[in-house]
């Protein structure tokens, strides 16, 4: 880890005699603006604390600067691709050189960033391997993984990405591009194929399936650690290329609470499932304190006066009745076609996560027909499989399979209208997008009489309302509260406000 | 305030002198430790059950031989409970035994002097003589208002008594404070902190932390228990098996005299590592000789 003080010293942002101090500026104001929240006062501790860490150091570094600077775990992530960006390897070794082995040889002229051999021969542990031959290349591969040799893993990810992600200065395409590029030419799920196949001749005797499961488990994993090293690269030479704060400000992604259900990737998602648990744990926690705590309840005549006996009749010690806050119940009728299949399922899991704060949750969900599914969540432990189970068995479709509000409101009121009373409050979830069909947006007008409270939950930016077939606007009159829910933030605020 | 007692010399002595007390740390783990004894600041520790948080205070304590005074929080844990008390009691004895005929003034000084306070943890660590390590285990679960009192005594050292003054600590001690994540603590709190989230350990960590903590086991099962372990943990379970739970496990292996393990011995001893009903099927479910998946290419 030598490269690092070249890094920090010959930084190329670094103006003036304090570079450190500057480059740490940068950093923390790029923190700020992916939405960490860093006070002044772990600015100062940061600045103080990289004193006393030996500069060359650079995994302590980072721990450094993350102790002080992150006080919350589910940032961490976002904090180690700006922490990559502004404190990565650099050197003349990581610049994009045209005319790769294998790229097309006609571009590797036009250019003023080309620096002919010296790139090559700089690249270290990867300079050798540029006369091999695809073929060798992926032998070698093989090798690294089967013996999970790291450096040589490191090693072979640059070469990789020197040859197959055909990186061009100045072409403005994101990491993600070179990483399918690379990835491709890599084929590593025939990769997988066979190391596994060759572990099973290795082996004395036929693997069992646990031990074969193992095997494969572990080959991924060397095949995540691959795939981290060729994005560490990717990223180390964008960076060269671009400069820090442009690479860091295409790098930038929103924090798990701030990723926007209609529009989260697949890695995103998986993120927001991972985050939805320890949510609710937090906010069941939260809302039962809230109800223990609550305000008295009215003052306890009769319990009073038993306890002034003894005083001497004098009431000196006032009894309170416990609050019994009335709890709501709930009925949920939610859009689950498409677009906003995504938003339904996360409050669907959220409202019955939290069923022991409500007397009674009852959901239903639509796309042009309208089917109950409470059933699904009875008894159940594991929310997320039910959740599955509702997207995949519920009959939800009436004739298209293209969402019509009117006809769904019209058989939720036909069939349960009867069963929303004064306690219930009912949530709607969708986006309103009707499809031009009739909206019938009587029956919330109905409804809103008959229950408790209508609230009705967009996942779509405000600014989208009421624009081509949205008639959010019609409904809305109707209910107590439209609200925009785009994110776990939101969502999680409007669930606390709920109870 | 005097100077934080400077006892480790780099970042490589503390992980061997934690390693010593058999506390297997990583870069981050030894990296804060050194840093909140050099800047004299305390260490808010998060992270899922088991994994070695409150071990992590009684471990420092251990190699810096400093006496661990241990303030464990729950729900309703006051200033009495955890700073200081006027012994309300002796106080009483006090005054019927001075009579009648005392100058109001002198029974009130005395009354509220040293020598009937009860000093509770936070103060006890703060009036130290001997060096100690302060742990305020499970933070997250005092109210937020409660956090408050903690404020004083972790930026400044010190804790105000209205009666007595101010009382200032001799030195700094190692403070270390846990939470489980159960709420988010609030932003007073962490901004005073040095923030350590202690995640599973990685497989190699794990197969070393076995292999430490368990007597008698030999290589290959500490391996294959690690390996199972992080399988596991890559299923969407309720609750992840922690690294208290696998050395149960790995115990459990040893004293059954288990050399290899395989698909049912996992399954009769899956309840020593998984704690959730629905957790133990699934995980069978996954480990079981199940051909749907996995026969084609072996046959």
């Amino acid at each position: 880890m030598t490269i690092a003080s070249t890094s920090i010293d010959g930084a190329p942002i670094a103006a003036g005699d304090r570079p450190l101090l500057d480059l740490l500026s940068g950093f923390i104001e790029e923190l700020r603006n992916a939405g960490l929240p860093v006070s002044l006062t772990e600015n100062l501790d940061a600045m103080e604390a990289v004193t006393h860490i030996p500069l060359e150091d650079r995994e302590a570094f980072k721990y450094a600067l993350g102790a002080t600077l992150v006080k919350n775990h589910s940032h961490w992530r976002a904090f180690e691709v700006v922490f990559e960006v502004y404190f990565s390897l650099r050197g003349p070794e990581y610049e994009i050189v045209d005319g790769d082995p294998s790229a097309d040889s006609g571009e590797s002229d036009d250019d003023q960033m080309q620096m002919p051999g010296e790139g090559q021969a700089g690249g270290g542990g990867g300079g050798g391997m540029s006369a091999l031959t695809p073929e060798q290349l992926a032998e070698m591969l093989f090798k690294a993984l089967m013996q999970g040799d790291d450096a040589m893993l490191r090693a072979l990810a640059r070469q990789s990405v020197m040859r197959f992600a055909g990186m061009e200065p100045g072409r403005p395409v994101g990491g993600t591009y070179y990483l399918y590029r690379t990835l491709r030419n890599l084929d590593l799920a025939g990769m997988l194929d066979r190391l596994m196949e060759a572990t099973r001749e290795d082996a004395p005797e036929d693997l069992t399936p646990l031990e074969e499961r193992l095997e494969r488990d572990e080959f991924n994993d060397r095949m995540d650690r691959l795939k981290q090293e060729i994005e560490a690269e990717i990223r180390r030479r964008l960076v060269a290329d671009r400069g820090v704060e442009a690479m860091a400000k295409t790098l930038r992604k929103p924090l798990p609470e701030d990723v926007d259900f209609m529009h989260a990737s697949r890695e995103e998602m998986a993120n927001l499932r991972k985050a939805i648990y320890p949510l609710t744990r937090k906010l069941a926690v939260r809302l039962a304190r809230k109800r223990r705590h609550g305000r008295k309840g009215p003052l306890d005549f009769r319990n009073t006066m038993r306890h002034s006996l003894s005083y001497g009749g004098v009431p000196a010690e006032p009894k309170f009745k416990f609050p019994r806050p009335a709890k709501p119940e709930i009925m949920v009728v939610a859009d689950i076609s498409g677009s906003v299949a995504a938003f339904a399922r996360f409050t669907l899991h959220l409202v019955y996560a939290l069923s022991g704060q409500f007397s009674k949750v009852r959901s239903f969900v639509f796309i042009d027909g309208l089917d109950e599914v409470t059933r699904f969540f009875e008894g159940v432990e594991d929310i997320g499989q039910a959740v599955h189970r509702v997207n995949t068995e519920a009959d939800v479709v009436w004739v298209d399979g293209h969402s019509d509000y009117g006809h769904a409101f019209g058989v939720f009121w036909e069939k349960y209208g009867k069963e929303v009373g004064p306690k219930t409050t009912v949530l709607i979830l969708g986006d309103a997008r009707n499809n031009y069909h009739a909206s019938q947006s009587w029956i919330i007008k109905d409804l809103k009489h008959r229950a408790r409270k209508v609230f009705w939950l967009n996942p779509e930016p405000r600014a989208y309302w009421d624009t081509g077939d949205s008639i959010v606007g019609e409904y809305g009159t109707w209910c107590e509260g439209v609200h925009e829910v785009r994110n776990l933030r939101q969502l999680e605020a409007f669930v606390e406000n709920l109870v | 305030m005097t100077e934080p007692n400077v006892q480790f010399d780099d970042l490589d002595g503390v992980r061997s002198a934690l390693a010593d007390a058999d506390y297997l740390a990583d870069a981050g783990i030894a990296g804060i430790v050194y840093l909140a004894e050099r800047l004299g600041k305390p260490i808010l520790v998060e992270g899922p059950a088991g994994t070695g948080k409150t071990q992590l205070a009684k471990s420092v304590a251990e190699i810096t031989g400093s006496r661990l005074i241990r303030l464990q929080c729950y729900e309703g844990l006051d200033e009495s409970k955890a700073l200081y008390e006027w012994n309300y009691k002796k106080q009483l004895l006090r005054i019927q035994a001075e009579g009648t005929d005392a100058a109001w003034n002198d029974v009130e000084d005395d009354l509220f002097s040293e020598e009937f306070l009860l000093t509770r943890p936070l103060l006890e660590a703060i009036r130290a003589e001997d060096r100690v390590v302060l742990l305020i285990d499970e933070v997250d679960r005092v109210e937020v208002e409660t956090e408050a009192l903690l404020l004083e005594i972790l930026s400044e050292y010190q804790v105000s008594i209205p009666e007595l003054g101010t009382v200032q600590s001799t030195q700094i001690p190692m403070v270390f404070l846990t939470s489980n994540g159960t709420r988010e603590l609030s932003e007073a709190l962490k901004r005073r902190c040095l923030y350590l989230y202690i995640d599973y350990p990685d497989l190699d960590r794990e197969r070393q932390i076995v292999t430490a903590k368990v007597p008698g086991i030999d290589a290959n099962l500490a391996d294959q228990v690690a390996r199972i372990v992080r399988s596991i943990r890559q299923l969407d379970l309720k609750k992840d098996p922690s690294v208290s739970e696998t050395l149960d496990w790995a115990r459990t292996l040893v004293l059954l005299g288990v050399e290899q393990i395989d698909a049912a011995v996992a399954t009769e001893t899956a309840n020593v590592l998984l704690k959730y009903r629905t957790d133990i099927e699934k995980a069978v479910k996954e480990f079981a000789d199940n051909p749907d998946e996995l026969a084609g290419p072996v046959g």
